[in-house]
């Protein structure tokens, strides 16, 4: 087959193999997306993510009586064979106010489980007022067969929780470690980063 | 293209026999031969496509589970929907821009002729893999084009791997088609023809080309991330493991919202060639159209958690992403205000080329309206998910992307084949097409607002009229398109010669080529006025 005959100088050349770099370009970006992510919802106290290592506001004294209440939640995923409730679903703080609570935790299986609980906070935009100075979440828990404990949270409300405010729902969900196959990979409850 | 044809006009030299007859084929680095498989085969996946789209609507034909298992049915909805997206309208508008790009600027050929014919032989692989599923143990995948995670991570049939491969595959294919199409628009027009002076339908290639080249690595990267959390212990979309299932609607919307506008920007150039063809009249606003395409292609990048509106995202986000959403109804405005304002005191002649134009300009903007319809956040809600959603993007892929492309084989087909299609079946096809398909999509739409959720084998009774109705359209439709094959293969043989102009009002360099053009089509720069 005769091929015509197109003129290619070297400057063309080189833009075809620019446009080559734009796709492999993009393509880290779309990784790049997943920390950029995390920052965002962190930053913004967006999505209802909230700290998964302890943050303990500098100035913590009771500075407005606002009344506060905060709703516990506890989810099983996959029909995890343990028992996960808090043992009091619902309180009322002030701002900057410290409160300790505890989620009570069974497990009901024949064997040593370990599970990671992922807090989310409803609605999202209060996420990041809602600080944690410790909490189960922060690590993983192990519980031998049939062996039940309480797992601690010592929280308070940032001050500087928007006005229109007035509930807001911590839910945990607990996740089998056992059925995640890299386990050690993770840090926290959420990406290491 | 047949042996007459190719003899005739310095043809391909290819070996006597069915060997030589595969190999001229399988080697080809000719835009048009390229261009011709691209067109065979989204013609062939609409078909296979197609069939899935009839088996959906005779089970909805009535209430309750009478054809197949819910299990089927939702492979069904998620291949229909993979299938016409990357099956038949992104190569069929790849293949227009192989044929029409280089004619248009006045090449010889494409300037990766080598490239071409390897992005598009990937493809037949990608969909054989694809459609291949449906054959392996667990069945297809089934969680929905979107393939949101966990769906498709945790919950996705084995099959889901070849899936995620046959998409790695498109998105290459498609990669290096933008890529080639860039560089043919940038590289080898002729000297004399600047830029804006370009014909629309180039524009429109160039800016969708662009908007592949941005996106496709997006989407090659979300399921590349799916695969490692399917397999290799990454928790990207697995909440246990520190990830986030959201985080997969963000990347994939991301991808898929510049994705629509890659389905019709194209579709757009075509109707831009067109109406003023049969109105006898240049193109109003040229320029604007053109601003008015790249303003589209941009906003694109920022709209796409409209997709997302109840996940919970914060009320700023939600206001944010209505008004840009909104904000794309102005240039689209602009386009849909240029081509009437064209038809306006034209002397208008309705071929079916036209015909498909005008129900295109009518029926994409009755596609356009539900869209800004679910674009208000707090309506969105009600609508979410909903049989409406259904309705407005048949509107503006069936009665937009696809009429666009019957409207473009319509006209450029004397070109491309050098003989006339039979008016009278146009026309048929046209009518009956027009007919069929706001019978099928139109009560959707009532019945989205009445609150039928999409991707269900069975509903409640009150639904049962408007869906038996929808399922006697769609069966019309179905039956409809065999007209439209039937008349591209026999007035392949049997229609009558075009002339070189074909029609009376052409325009532009393509028509200044003989029907059928020479196997290259332009050895030497044409003087462009
Ligand atoms: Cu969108």
């Amino acid at each position: 087959m005769k091929e015509p005959e197109v003129k290619t100088p070297r400057r063309r050349n080189k833009f075809t193999y620019v446009l080559f770099i734009v796709p492999f370009l993009m393509f880290g970006f779309c990784f790049a997306l997943v920390p950029l992510y995390n920052v965002f919802c962190s930053a913004f106290g967006i999505n209802g993510k909230t700290n998964t290592t302890s943050i303990r506001k500098a100035d913590t004294a009771i500075s407005d009586n606002r009344n506060i209440t905060i709703q516990f939640l506890a989810t099983n995923n996959e029909k995890l064979p343990w028992s996960f409730k808090p043992n009091k679903v619902e309180l009322t703080l002030h701002p900057g106010e410290n409160k300790r609570v505890t989620y009570y935790a069974k497990n009901n299986s024949d064997h040593t489980m370990t599970i990671q609980a992922i807090p989310s906070v409803s609605p999202g935009n209060a996420a990041k007022y809602l600080l944690k100075t410790e909490c189960f979440c922060f690590t993983q828990q192990t519980l031998g067969a049939h062996k039940s404990m309480d797992m601690p949270i010592l929280f308070h409300i940032d001050p500087d929780l928007p006005k229109n405010i007035h509930v807001i729902t911590l839910s945990y969900t607990i996740f089998d470690l056992a059925k995640l196959k890299n386990p050690t990979a993770r840090k926290g409850g959420r990406i290491t980063r | 293209m047949t042996e007459a044809v190719v003899h005739a006009h310095h043809g391909p030299d290819r070996r006597p026999g069915i060997i030589g007859w595969i190999a001229r084929w399988l080697f080809t680095t000719n835009h048009k031969d390229i261009g011709t498989l691209y067109l065979v085969m989204s013609c062939f996946m609409f078909f296979v496509a197609g069939a899935m789209a009839m088996v959906i609507r005779a089970e909805l034909w009535i209430p309750g589970l009478q054809i197949v298992n819910p299990h089927f049915f939702n492979q069904m909805t998620t291949l229909h929907g993979l299938i016409m997206v990357f099956g038949v309208i992104m190569p069929a508008t790849v293949g227009f821009a192989n044929w029409m790009v280089p004619m248009m600027i006045g090449a010889p050929d494409m300037a990766l002729p080598r490239l071409n014919n390897l992005s598009f032989w990937i493809l037949p692989f990608a969909f054989t893999l694809l459609t291949s599923t449906l054959f392996m143990k667990g069945g297809a995948p089934d969680f929905g084009w979107t393939f949101y995670a966990p769906l498709s991570s945790t919950y996705g049939p084995p099959s889901t791997d070849f899936f995620i491969f046959s998409v790695h595959m498109m998105g290459m294919s498609s990669i290096l088609g933008s890529l080639n199409i860039i560089v043919t628009i940038l590289n080898l027009r002729a000297p004399s023809m600047k830029m804006m002076k370009m014909p629309i339908f180039v524009w429109t290639w160039l800016i969708t080309a662009f908007l592949l080249l941005a996106v496709m690595p997006i989407l090659a990267g979300a399921v590349t991330m799916l695969l490692t959390d399917r397999h290799f212990g990454t928790s990207f979309f697995n909440a246990a493991g520190g990830g986030d299932p959201l985080l997969f609607q963000h990347i994939f919307w991301f991808f898929g919202h510049p994705e629509v506008y890659i389905l019709i920007l194209p579709a757009f150039g075509i109707v831009s060639e067109v109406v003023p063809t049969f109105s006898r009249k240049p193109l109003f606003g040229r320029n604007m159209m053109i601003y008015a395409t790249i303003c589209i292609a941009v906003l694109s990048f920022l709209v796409w958690a409209h997709h997302m509106f109840t996940t919970g995202i914060t009320l700023s986000a939600e206001l944010f992403f209505m008004y840009v959403t909104m904000l794309v109804a102005v240039p689209t405005g602009v386009k849909v205000f240029n081509w009437v304002s064209t038809m306006y005191k034209g002397s208008l002649t309705f071929e079916t080329p036209m015909l498909f134009a005008l129900a295109f300009i009518v029926l994409f903007t009755i596609g356009g309206f539900s869209g800004l319809m679910l674009a208000i956040a707090p309506a969105d809600f009600q609508y979410q998910d909903t049989y409406f959603v259904v309705a407005h993007f048949h509107y503006v892929l069936v009665s937009g992307s696809l009429f666009a492309l019957f409207t473009g084989v319509y006209y450029w087909y004397p070109k491309w084949t050098g003989r006339m299609y039979n008016e009278a079946l146009g026309k048929w096809h046209f009518w009956l097409s027009l007919i069929s398909m706001n019978v099928t999509f139109f009560p959707m739409h009532f019945l989205g607002l009445a609150g039928m959720p999409r991707r269900i084998p069975d509903y409640a009774l009150q639904f049962a009229d408007f869906n038996w109705i929808a399922s006697l359209g769609a069966f019309v439709f179905g039956i409809t398109q065999l007209i439209f094959v039937f008349n591209l293969i026999y007035s392949r043989y049997k229609g009558k010669q075009a002339t070189m102009e074909v029609w009376e009002g052409s325009h532009g360099l393509e028509w200044t080529l003989p029907s059928p053009p020479p196997y290259h089509s332009f050895e030497t720069p044409p003087e462009v006025k």
